[in-house]
């Protein structure tokens, strides 16, 4: 006799032990639970599949090795914006990784200061920003001055899209790490310096670098900014200094023109630019796994 | 000593950081100058936008950006802290990485590509199967009505919704993974179920790190450009139609800025840039104040 | 079992290996200037003249390999803007510069049309003929005063056709354009209504849709029965859009082709061009068989340029007004320019001074 409770609940607690609402709640949040995930991945088939189905009868060798040919004739490819990206999201990361990494450092080691404050306000403003913005922005300090588009600007434009979202997520993640570790650390003597980049950054390299590569896939396929910046081009880049090509761009070009042979173009590029960053996503993760391999588990 | 060169330098570049906003805050007031001195505070109150007319205000913009942000959030984050759930606690351990490098496969898709498959697939799929039957069922009710093109409040929303489902989950994956396995132990010792253990010793103490996730989601999709032009039909109109066209911050910029004249119409599109700003200064107040009134609530046991 | 998965000797090897090989990348970037042309142009503007320009460009630098050529199609105003803050090295527009504009440059500015092109009204309706409209008519559909397809005036013009009684759904450019210029300018001259109303932008009425870019509004047209809209012909023709003939001032029916829009630039518009510094507008054309809304585009280029890079690309331009190169042209759908206009042109170029 289980006191206080009514007739059906005592027989299911003796015969099921879980009450029966409650069982069924799990069943029915569990259920969810595995509906979100799979709702999550169903637009990424869908527009894989389209992708795929738009481009491929553009998508052959010649795509990927030659330059852009007019409409009419055959073979045309995009291996310069391919090129193109390459360099743009290579300095974008190149500036942007290190800012954002050691910003959040910053904000997870040292976050009480005012400095801090003012920085956490000023950072999340700035994830706000529309990308059309930094692109304008960078066209006005770098471009104009300049006389001409550049790889640097198109570089640094990206590179201020990323730093914001880097510098959030690694702070996050930072915070995440339990105090205990880095006291133990400093209890053996070691320089506080030393505690935060050996001890905790490099505990927390696989969360931090899911940020990373996050924010490199993300400015890999920004358009926007690099319309006023980088510009185009449909020849090889041929100096940092000059209009450097790049595949969201090239991509939205030929969108927006009105023949089918640059749709099918535009498709394809979109498929190798999945395709780069993947690989980019798998390398990445392979080095993490790497570092991560000689740790007592 | 090496202690306070480390320090130094982190704060040099925090310093540098707070610098490039400011130098980016200067540029848009600098621009925006023509505008606000033409129509001082009625600019962010007024819906009228008509560059023929020389008329100018931001109001139509921030709502198309707080309404498609709001339905981007609704549709994102129960999806979001679902799919980190099961990638921490009950996905099948072989499927949880192949899952997480696929959910971060989103990001990668450029934001161009979505804006064209949302015109040719989304938006004819929300125009058939969402627009209609709802439209229908509910045809008392004006919210969820509006032309029927599928192009509008609701697909920008929709797209925004995907776009920003990558981030929300790795962010909260990283904090599902750090709450102690003790106090998920400890409810199941106590006989909670599944979910009761899930919902008392994962979601409840990661509640605060959850709304950051959020909040960054938020900011992209605020910001996001290129889709939403491409897919909310750009009408400088406050509708209470949840299908008809309008326009955000972001995406009107996009679509004037190439065109607009010198003076008075560029002037009022870098306004509308720092309204951007304004409104995502309001938003990010209101969630630390949230985080502050609750913080107790929301820290939960681990901190 | 030993912590470390291999000797640590190996382990600093492969660092060091990464380290240099990212060195070297780096190095090998910074030092990028592989195949360096002797003189590199860059040209912004109107998207309308992209496809033949990159042909134009593809053939010239079969021509002449000393020379590299980038444009890109960002908008008229965007070329425009991009010329006078000297970014680039000539514009291309589909609309002349004003006169605040051309204070903006840095240097005179000089007009020198390339083609024709047209802009047509194109629905989405199953009609076994095209449909046939007239200026006013046009003007009250975009207006918003026309709301059915088998309206009255409609019927009137297409004596014999059965209409549909569904509704017109009117699709416009949201974003500022060359082609609204074009249309806009037409209409006010068929139209009081749309008088002073003609511009980049239009306020267009409530209850019509916008989308961004020819592209924006012929997938518009595309989508929806019932869909009217204005793209340029280029659009329309690749989409297997049909599109209205239209009533011309001079009281033919004409469909748009390239024959009938150089018809709009013969005769009276060569000597108005010289005299007007090639600037003109050439819509609602009184010339026989002329279709109504034709127009110029073209390219801008600074006088007085230095010579490593003006006399190049002076070169070029001159060689776009070739036969050749406007055969090539209206391969594409593009509207060569009359021969008489083009001797013209040349003259004025010559008179172009480089440094």
């Amino acid at each position: 006799m289980i006191f206080g409770r009514g007739e059906r609940t005592q027989r299911s607690i003796l015969q099921l032990g879980i009450r029966p609402d409650r069982r069924w709640k799990n069943i029915l949040m569990l259920g969810l639970i595995h509906l979100a995930a799979a709702v999550a991945l169903v637009p990424l088939f869908l527009v894989f599949y389209h992708v795929i189905k738009m481009g491929a009868p553009a998508l052959n060798w010649s795509f990927f090795t030659s330059l852009p040919t007019p409409v009419g004739e055959k073979g045309g490819g995009m291996a310069n914006a391919l090129l193109g990206s390459l360099i743009l999201v290579g300095l974008g990361a190149l500036l942007g990784v290190p800012f954002g990494v050691l910003g959040g450092v910053f904000l997870a080691e040292y976050g009480r200061g005012k400095v801090a404050a003012t920085m956490r306000f000023c950072v999340d403003l700035l994830s706000s920003l529309p990308s059309i913005i930094v692109g304008l922005y960078v066209y006005t300090i770098l471009v104009v001055p300049m006389k001409s588009f550049s790889a640097y600007a198109g570089g640094l434009a990206l590179a201020i899209l990323m730093f914001p979202f880097v510098t959030k997520t690694t702070e996050e993640v930072l915070r995440l790490i339990p105090n205990h570790i880095r006291e133990a650390g400093l209890a053996l003597g070691i320089p506080r310096w030393r505690v935060v980049l050996s001890i905790v950054l490099k505990g927390a390299i696989p969360s931090v670098s899911t940020g990373v590569i996050l924010g490199v896939a993300r400015i890999a396929g920004e358009t926007a900014p690099l319309l006023f910046t980088a510009f185009g081009n449909r020849n090889w880049p041929t100096q940092l200094g000059g209009a450097t090509p790049s595949l969201p761009v090239q991509i939205y070009s030929y969108a927006i023109s009105p023949f089918e042979e640059w749709h099918q173009q535009a498709w394809a590029g979109a498929f190798l630019l999945l395709l780069i960053v993947l690989l980019f996503n798998m390398v990445a993760r392979y080095l993490v796994f790497r570092t991560q391999m000689g740790k007592a588990r | 000593m090496s202690d306070l060169l480390f320090f130094n330098g982190l704060r040099t570049l925090a310093l540098l950081q707070i610098f490039v906003f400011l130098t980016i805050l200067i540029f848009l007031f600098y621009f925006s100058r023509q505008a606000l001195a033409e129509f001082g505070w009625g600019f962010f109150f007024n819906s009228k936008w008509s560059p023929n007319q020389q008329q100018f205000g931001a109001l139509a913009f921030v709502y198309g950006t707080l309404v498609t942000s709001a339905i981007a959030l609704l549709i994102s984050v129960p999806i979001s802290i679902g799919s980190a759930l099961f990638l921490t606690e009950i996905g099948p351990a072989w499927l949880r990485k192949p899952v997480q490098i696929l959910i971060e496969l989103l990001a990668a898709i450029p934001s161009v590509v979505y804006g064209l498959w949302a015109i040719f697939e989304l938006a004819p799929f929300v125009r058939s199967s969402i627009q209609g039957p709802l439209a229908a069922a509910t045809s008392f009710v004006p919210f969820f009505q509006g032309p029927p093109s599928g192009i509008g409040l609701f697909t920008a929303g929709l797209v925004l919704a995907i776009m920003i489902t990558p981030t929300i989950t790795s962010l909260t994956v990283e904090i599902f993974k750090s709450v102690p396995r003790l106090f998920h132990e400890g409810a199941l010792a106590l006989g909670a179920t599944t979910w009761e253990a899930i919902r008392i010793a994962v979601v409840s103490p990661s509640a605060s790190g959850i709304l950051s996730a959020v909040v960054l989601g938020l900011g992209r999709a605020m910001g996001e450009t290129m889709a939403v032009t491409m897919i909310i039909g750009n009408r400088a109109d406050i509708s209470a139609h949840l299908f008809s066209p309008a326009a955000t911050m972001s995406s009107v910029i996009a679509n004037e800025y190439a065109e607009a004249d010198a003076g008075l119409h560029l002037s009022s599109l870098t306004a509308v840039g720092l309204t951007l700003l304004l409104v995502s200064l309001v938003v990010n107040s209101i969630s630390r104040l949230i985080v502050w009134r609750y913080r107790s609530f929301l820290k939960g046991v681990t901190k | 079992m030993s912590l470390k998965s291999a000797p640590k000797l190996s382990r600093y090897f492969e660092n060091q290996m990464l380290l240099t090989s990212l060195i070297g990348l780096m190095a090998l970037l910074l030092s990028i200037r592989v195949f360096a042309a002797t003189v590199a142009l860059t040209g912004a503007g109107s998207t309308f003249v992209e496809p033949v320009m990159t042909k134009w460009i593809s053939e010239y630098q079969k021509k002449d390999a000393s020379v590299s050529v980038n444009y890109q199609g960002i908008g008229s105003g965007g070329g425009i803007r991009q010329l006078s803050a000297g970014t680039v090295d000539f514009g291309a527009s589909d609309a002349p510069m004003t006169a605040d504009e051309e204070k903006g440059a840095q240097k005179p500015v000089v007009h020198i049309p390339t083609v024709l092109g047209a802009v047509v009204v194109s629905y989405n309706l199953k009609l076994e003929k095209p449909l046939k409209l007239d200026g006013t008519t046009v003007a009250d559909i975009f207006s918003g005063k026309i709301t059915v397809w088998n309206d009255a005036r409609i019927q009137k013009l297409n004596a014999g056709v059965k209409l549909p009684e569904t509704a017109i759904t009117v699709a416009t450019r949201s974003d500022g354009s060359g082609t609204t210029a074009v249309f806009s300018d037409y209409l006010a001259k068929v139209s009081k209504d749309w008088v002073g109303k003609a511009g980049k932008t239009v306020d267009w009425f409530h209850g019509s849709v916008g989308a961004k870019g020819n592209a924006g509004v012929a997938g518009l047209i595309k989508q929806s029965e019932g869909t009217v809209g204005y793209v340029e012909l280029v659009y329309a023709a690749e989409n297997k859009l049909p599109f209205a003939t239209l009533l011309n001032k001079h009281g033919d029916l004409v469909e748009a082709s390239t024959k009938s829009v150089s018809l709009a630039a013969g005769g009276k518009v060569v000597e108005l061009m010289t005299k007007n510094d090639f600037k003109l507008s050439i819509t609602n054309s009184d010339a026989a068989g002329a279709y109504p809304i034709s127009s110029f585009s073209w390219l801008l280029i600074y006088d007085g340029m230095a010579k490593e890079k003006g006399q190049p690309l002076l070169d070029m331009v001159k060689w776009a007004l070739t036969d050749s190169a406007q055969d090539m042209a209206s391969s594409m759908n593009y509207a060569p320019l009359p021969k008489a206009l083009r001797e013209k042109v040349l003259a004025r170029l010559s008179k172009v001074k480089v440094n």
